[in-house]
């Protein structure tokens, strides 16, 4: 009878985070000098979507109660892998981009093996493999650059708009939110990261496969962070190992998964929040582009809204029936 | 005691070595080794110039990774250390353009600036309870903001107080650098802190299980929000101190302190998790991350390369002595 309470209750930091988003997006549609147009809704879909997927990485390691400071290096690798590998003729292009894929669920792989086996922190361990991703980022373009052959065909078509109207990286997106989220939120697996991120011991207990649930996530993680690589390279046609664009993506999946209403103490939340998060992350720092602001006072608003936001978490303090609750 | 000892040397001897932390030990020896293999390179790394060189450049980590490590003691993190560095150097920098009196407080300022910006994530993750992960990672755009608008985006022109100079590249006694020096008072202050008043002791004790330390009768709030602070200071003087040694701030001059300050400190056997962890080790982790950078950039391994090894380094010695028990499994 109060099922729809529960399921309310369940999806309320992505209703929220939905509901801010659209009102921010309204805000800055309607304030845009060009006017509400579908190529103003593209731009700021290809920018959103990148950090999206991004956030969605983050999302899956986030809700064991992990974190990976190495998906911004996973996404940068991952677009220094397709830029020199996704090229020529439509098989080869298809290669390539099974082989960036495969890169990420690689890396995901490496992350989970490291956490599960070798028993170390996720914070330390995936700063050190982040390191050591970035290093082979670096490896393969000292210097930023592409390839002439770079199938650039493929990429107009996941940049661009699909009928005229519809941006075609937000189909994208939604596709990958059918294939890879929704199934595996439905799946056995997705429903033991919840458990696992709630109670590791109660669910160990209970005989989920713990183990099994986090190396699945870290390396659903990698898989995310390199579409988001992969569709860098669409935008972008080259790589670059940029330390400070990994590190960005890393700190904004973050502040994403935040605003989504994505718990950083695992169990509780959803990608799709997350995406909502980032879209409204893309779109404060491009609200002061329209409102006609000093762009030096950039990162500074950037930074006061995160802090508000991040304040805004501790109503739940209001909540609170016993002050032991708060010293967990 | 001391006769009693004296003629049980084997017992004590025994003792000691199994007093020593294996975390410890180890950090040690690959500061050895890593010695050991650089001076098959070139014999010039085991000069006293070269070591008393590292140790200056370790010293400004040092005191970075202190406040770094006193809030993994209590089982949280401070990510804002990268801006809250630039902010030490560049107001300590700017307020020297103030005359004689602003050369006088260039330093203090500087400190000040960075003791405020850790207050304000004490408070955030003490009062309001926000996991400090993220609080400082809040301020610490905050903190970027507000250097992008005081520089306005380019390179800061303030150029540092003969004082900052004096304490970040000048020698006393016995050709000693004085950042050494500084580093040694800091982290003399810091083991004080630690080891010999409650402070310390609740430091510890809220790092095992805050809940414990609440029930028997700490505040809690205070402690943690008061550590915030001084990681803010330390982070801020490490800041005055790269500042005096480059003689003006820089953008993004603190970027590069972030994760070795981390490394610095679990390499030296902290527990991330908090509650464990002794200082000696985050010495011997600073030392081993300084030597490790240096020697892969004389050996001309490019950045790629390095940044490889380095990873590969950090994941492996964690993996020797970093691992948490089974339990649970």
């Amino acid at each position: 009878m109060n099922a729809w309470r529960y399921r309310l209750a369940e999806h309320r930091g992505t209703l929220l985070a939905f509901v801010v988003f659209v009102l921010l997006f309204v805000a800055y549609g309607s304030n845009h000098p060009a006017g509400f147009t579908s190529n103003v809704v593209t731009t700021a879909a290809n920018k959103g979507v990148l950090l999206a997927f991004v956030a969605m990485a983050q999302t899956l390691v986030v809700v064991t109660s992990g974190i990976d400071l190495s998906v911004g290096m996973i996404f940068v690798l991952t677009n220094c892998i397709a830029s020199a590998i996704v090229v020529g003729s439509p098989a080869t292009t298809i290669l390539g981009v099974v082989g960036v894929l495969a890169a990420g669920l690689l890396c995901g792989a490496i992350n989970g093996l490291i956490v599960i086996f070798g028993r170390l922190q996720p914070i330390v361990t995936t700063i050190a493999t982040g390191a050591v991703y970035f290093g082979i980022a670096l490896w393969l373009r000292p210097q930023p650059g592409g390839n002439d052959a770079f199938n650039s065909d493929l990429a107009d078509a996941f940049t661009g708009k699909l009928f005229s109207t519809v941006p075609a990286s937000l189909v994208g997106l939604l596709g990958v939110v059918a294939i890879v989220w929704i199934p595996y939120r439905r799946s056995v697996v997705g429903r033991d990261a919840y458990a696992v991120g709630s109670a590791e011991v109660a669910a160990y207990m209970s005989g989920v496969a713990v183990r099994r649930a986090k190396f699945v996530a870290y390396t659903l993680a990698g898989l995310l962070a390199s579409i988001g690589g992969l569709f860098l390279t669409f935008i972008t046609y080259s790589g670059e190992a940029s330390a400070a664009s990994g590190g960005n993506y890393t700190l904004f999946s973050i502040a994403s998964v935040v605003l989504g209403g994505v718990s950083l103490f695992g169990g509780v939340g959803s990608a799709v929040g997350a995406i909502f998060g980032a879209l409204i992350f893309r779109t404060i720092g491009d609200l002061l582009f329209v409102f006609d602001l000093d762009p030096l006072y950039q990162p500074l608003f950037q930074g006061v809204v995160l802090f508000a936001a991040v304040c805004l978490g501790s109503v739940r303090l209001f909540q609170v029936r016993n002050r032991l609750e708060l010293f967990g | 005691m001391t006769s009693q000892d004296a003629a049980k040397p084997r017992p004590l001897a025994a003792r000691a070595l199994a007093r020593i932390d294996p975390a410890v030990a180890t950090a040690f020896a690959m500061i050895v080794l890593i010695l050991v293999v650089g001076s098959l390179y070139s014999p010039n790394f085991l000069s006293p110039e070269y070591l008393l060189q590292q140790l200056k450049v370790a010293s400004f980590l040092g005191v970075i990774a202190t406040g770094m490590f006193i809030v993994i003691l209590l089982g949280q993190i401070d990510l804002s250390a990268p801006w809250v560095v630039a902010m030490g150097g560049m107001m300590s920098a700017a307020m020297t353009a103030y005359g004689p009196a602003g050369q006088v407080l260039a330093i203090p300022f500087g400190v000040a600036c960075g003791v405020a910006m850790g207050l304000v994530n004490g408070v955030g993750v003490a009062y309001l309870r926000i996991p400090s992960m993220i609080i400082t990672l809040a301020t610490n755009a905050v903190a970027q903001g507000l250097m992008v608008v005081h520089t306005g985006g380019f390179s800061p022109q303030d150029s540092a107080s003969p004082a900052m100079r004096f304490i970040a590249t000048g020698e006393t006694v016995f050709g000693l650098p004085n950042a050494l020096i500084v580093w040694a008072l800091v982290g003399a202050a810091a083991v004080f802190l630690l080891n010999r008043t409650t402070y310390g002791r609740y430091v510890y004790a809220i790092g095992n299980r805050e809940r414990a330390a609440y029930l028997s009768g700490v505040d809690t709030r205070r402690v943690v929000m008061i550590a915030f602070g001084i990681s803010g200071g330390l982070s801020a003087f490490g800041g005055v101190l790269l500042a005096g040694y480059a003689s003006k701030a820089a953008q993004a001059m603190g970027d590069a302190y972030l994760l070795p300050s981390i490394a610095a400190v679990v390499l030296g056997g902290a527990s991330i998790l908090g509650g464990r962890g002794s200082y000696l080790g985050m010495v011997a982790g600073a030392i081993l991350v300084t030597l490790l950078q240096s020697i892969l950039s004389v050996m001309q391994m490019p950045e790629a390369g390095r940044q490889i090894i380095y990873g590969l380094v950090i994941a492996t010695m964690l993996l020797l002595y970093g691992r948490e028990s089974a339990q649970g499994r």
